[in-house]
């Protein structure tokens, strides 16, 4: 019998369908897709209302990854990709996106997914990616006015994350509870190199630290990587936070410590989204976005239909 | 006069005897986790092998980042100090060191005497390290003695998209799925950190003689990079490992136990942002 390789960087993967829409009666539906350099995101929404999405990690090869992140979503509908009326790329992987139409920056998309998810009130958003981190300022219709980017470097960024889970051996999803665990706060660790800071960690490891104080330390310093970007920009509220790594409670709440303003409540803006329970997830905000715009696109007859059924 | 000079590097320790002036042994073991343990079995296998005991030597200087992990030493010197002082004996024209070890990149303006002018450092970041060179080789699936030989051996420059080393590993992994030649791999790798020691070493200026050292210049498709990346020639003296701790053995000779030199750290190497 094979021996069980547990990779503890492997976030579940999900996707959800509106029971409360009847998409026949709808008269546009959009889809925004975005193929991010870790996980691909693809959202359907009928008249500017969420229908169903996807939350998948990206593979080797973006177009699979495009295609497969939409047939998920459309799991248990009776929808096709050729009842979409028009298609959004956004993300790392945008022109590698066989069914969109067009492509529009993640930036765009994330604020504009934002303005809708978390409502008309927030000013900075930061996406916290898998691969970068961007901390956006958007007016109150979901436009960008200016943003500062780190896609250089690991450090702060969801890769990073993964590559530290693995090197500690916990699942990604158990960092955030765990570094709560701890008796007092550690210092951080001091390495912003995710290289360095492994090394730091092993260190740490052999001199028998316990592992949720190294997993807070560990959160701190990703904490502290993503306020010195934001800093860069200046935080405005509202402050909303979108991305894999906003899910990470360990590292949003040291965040929120260190720039001393509390981030928006990850709950849907609209009343209505929430009293049906319909799920909440930070990372498909891009996405959303993306179909938005779609939506804004063909109402405004800036562009037509490219509808097969 | 019996003297010894102690590097404590991230990934070696290094250690020189010296007596009067001339190398009499020299040994190089793992730092590991428990570095001063390492530097205390290093130094009496070292004593060892020239047939002394501690009590024969007259002084002991330390250098290297973690050079104060040597209890028993008189004194530690900065690492840019005790380079500029073994180059200087070793390669009388050098003016420009360019030294790249595990951990960090610096690079030393010295004068004819061996005293530091200027002095530039990346210690923050992976990429323009050696331990870059070692991640990739990792990636690749071979050593980095024959990713050094199979890089000479490319023909064609690919230039790689990451700096970091993080995203250089999942870069390198789809090369090789893309079924790109390993040895332009190689290439494209050490062309990347060429890139980045080029843009530290241009921060003190470049001044011939340009002299490497540290353990990545061994690393001969290293060197070959890095003398297109500074269009000039690179010199590099027998065994550039041990440059550190023989420049803190002469350092120990001349009674040289404390000394200070100005730094310009590179943070990150100003990369960090970009908007568009």
């Amino acid at each position: 019998m094979a021996e069980e390789v547990r990779e503890f960087w492997r976030w579940p993967e999900s996707h959800w369908a509106n029971p409360d829409i009847d998409w026949k009666q709808g008269k546009i539906i959009t889809s925004g897709v975005d193929v991010g350099s870790v996980s691909t995101q693809a959202v359907i929404m009928v008249d500017g209302e969420l229908y169903a999405f996807s939350s998948t990690r990206t593979g080797s090869d973006s177009p699979d990854s495009a295609l497969k992140g939409l047939s998920i979503a459309l799991e248990g509908t009776s929808m096709t990709a050729d009842n979409i009326d028009y298609c959004i790329g956004t993300g790392y992987g945008r022109v590698n996106v066989p069914m969109a139409q067009q492509t529009i920056t993640e930036i765009a998309c994330h604020a504009r997914g934002a303005n809708f998810v978390y409502g008309s009130a927030v000013r900075t958003v930061m996406d916290m990616g898998g691969q970068d981190c961007k901390a956006i300022r958007c007016d109150e219709r979901g436009k960008v006015i200016k943003f500062m980017m780190n896609d250089k470097c690991a450090a702060g960024t969801g890769r990073g994350m993964e590559v530290f889970a693995d090197l500690i051996g916990v699942p990604v999803w158990e960092i955030g509870p765990r570094s709560f665990q701890v008796e007092k706060e550690p210092p951080m660790i001091s390495s912003t190199c995710v290289v360095f800071a492994k090394s730091e960690v092993v260190g740490l490891l052999e001199e028998g630290e316990p592992e949720n104080d190294i997993i807070a330390a560990y959160c701190a310093a990703m904490a502290h990587r993503i306020v010195e970007l934001l800093n860069r920009l200046g935080v405005e509220k509202e402050f909303a936070i979108t991305g894999g790594i906003a899910k990470n409670e360990g590292v949003v709440k040291r965040l929120e410590k260190e720039i001393d303003v509390k981030t928006m409540e990850k709950v849907w803006h609209n009343p209505e989204y929430n009293s049906r329970n319909y799920p909440f997830d930070t990372q498909i905000i891009g996405a959303l976005g993306a179909a938005l715009f779609a939506m804004a696109l063909l109402e405004r007859g800036r562009v037509k239909s490219a509808r097969k059924a | 006069m019996l003297v010894a000079g102690i590097d404590v590097g991230g990934k070696n320790v290094h250690i020189v005897l010296m007596k009067d002036g001339t190398m009499l042994e020299k040994g190089a073991a793992p730092t590991g986790i428990k570095k001063a343990e390492a530097v205390e079995q290093l130094y009496d296998k070292v004593l060892r092998q020239a047939g002394l005991k501690r009590e024969d030597v007259e002084h002991v200087v330390a250098t290297g980042s973690s050079g104060r992990r040597v209890t028993f030493a008189q004194g530690v010197i900065p690492e840019a100090a005790a380079d500029a002082r073994a180059v200087v004996r070793l390669i009388p024209s050098a003016r420009t060191i360019i030294d790249v070890g595990a951990e960090e990149g610096r690079a030393i303006k010295i004068n004819s005497e061996g005293r530091v002018l200027d002095f530039a450092i990346n210690e923050k970041c992976a990429a323009g390290t050696g331990t870059f060179v070692d991640t990739m080789a990792r990636a690749l699936e071979i050593t980095v003695e024959e990713m050094a030989k199979a890089s000479l051996q490319s023909t064609q420059s690919i230039p790689m998209n990451a700096q970091c080393a993080v995203f250089g590993e999942s870069e390198v992994v789809s090369l090789i799925h893309a079924k790109t030649p390993k040895h332009d791999i190689a290439r494209a790798v050490h062309d990347a950190i060429a890139g980045r020691i080029g843009s530290v070493a241009r921060i003190v200026g470049l001044e011939k003689d340009v002299v490497m050292i540290g353990g990545v210049a061994k690393n001969t498709g290293f060197v070959e990079s890095l003398k297109r990346e500074l269009a000039t020639d690179v010199l590099i003296p027998d065994e550039p490992d041990f440059v550190g701790a023989l420049g803190a053995a002469v350092a120990a000779e001349t009674g040289v136990i404390e000394e200070k030199v100005e730094t310009r750290v590179v943070e990150r190497q100003d990369y960090e942002e970009s908007s568009n």
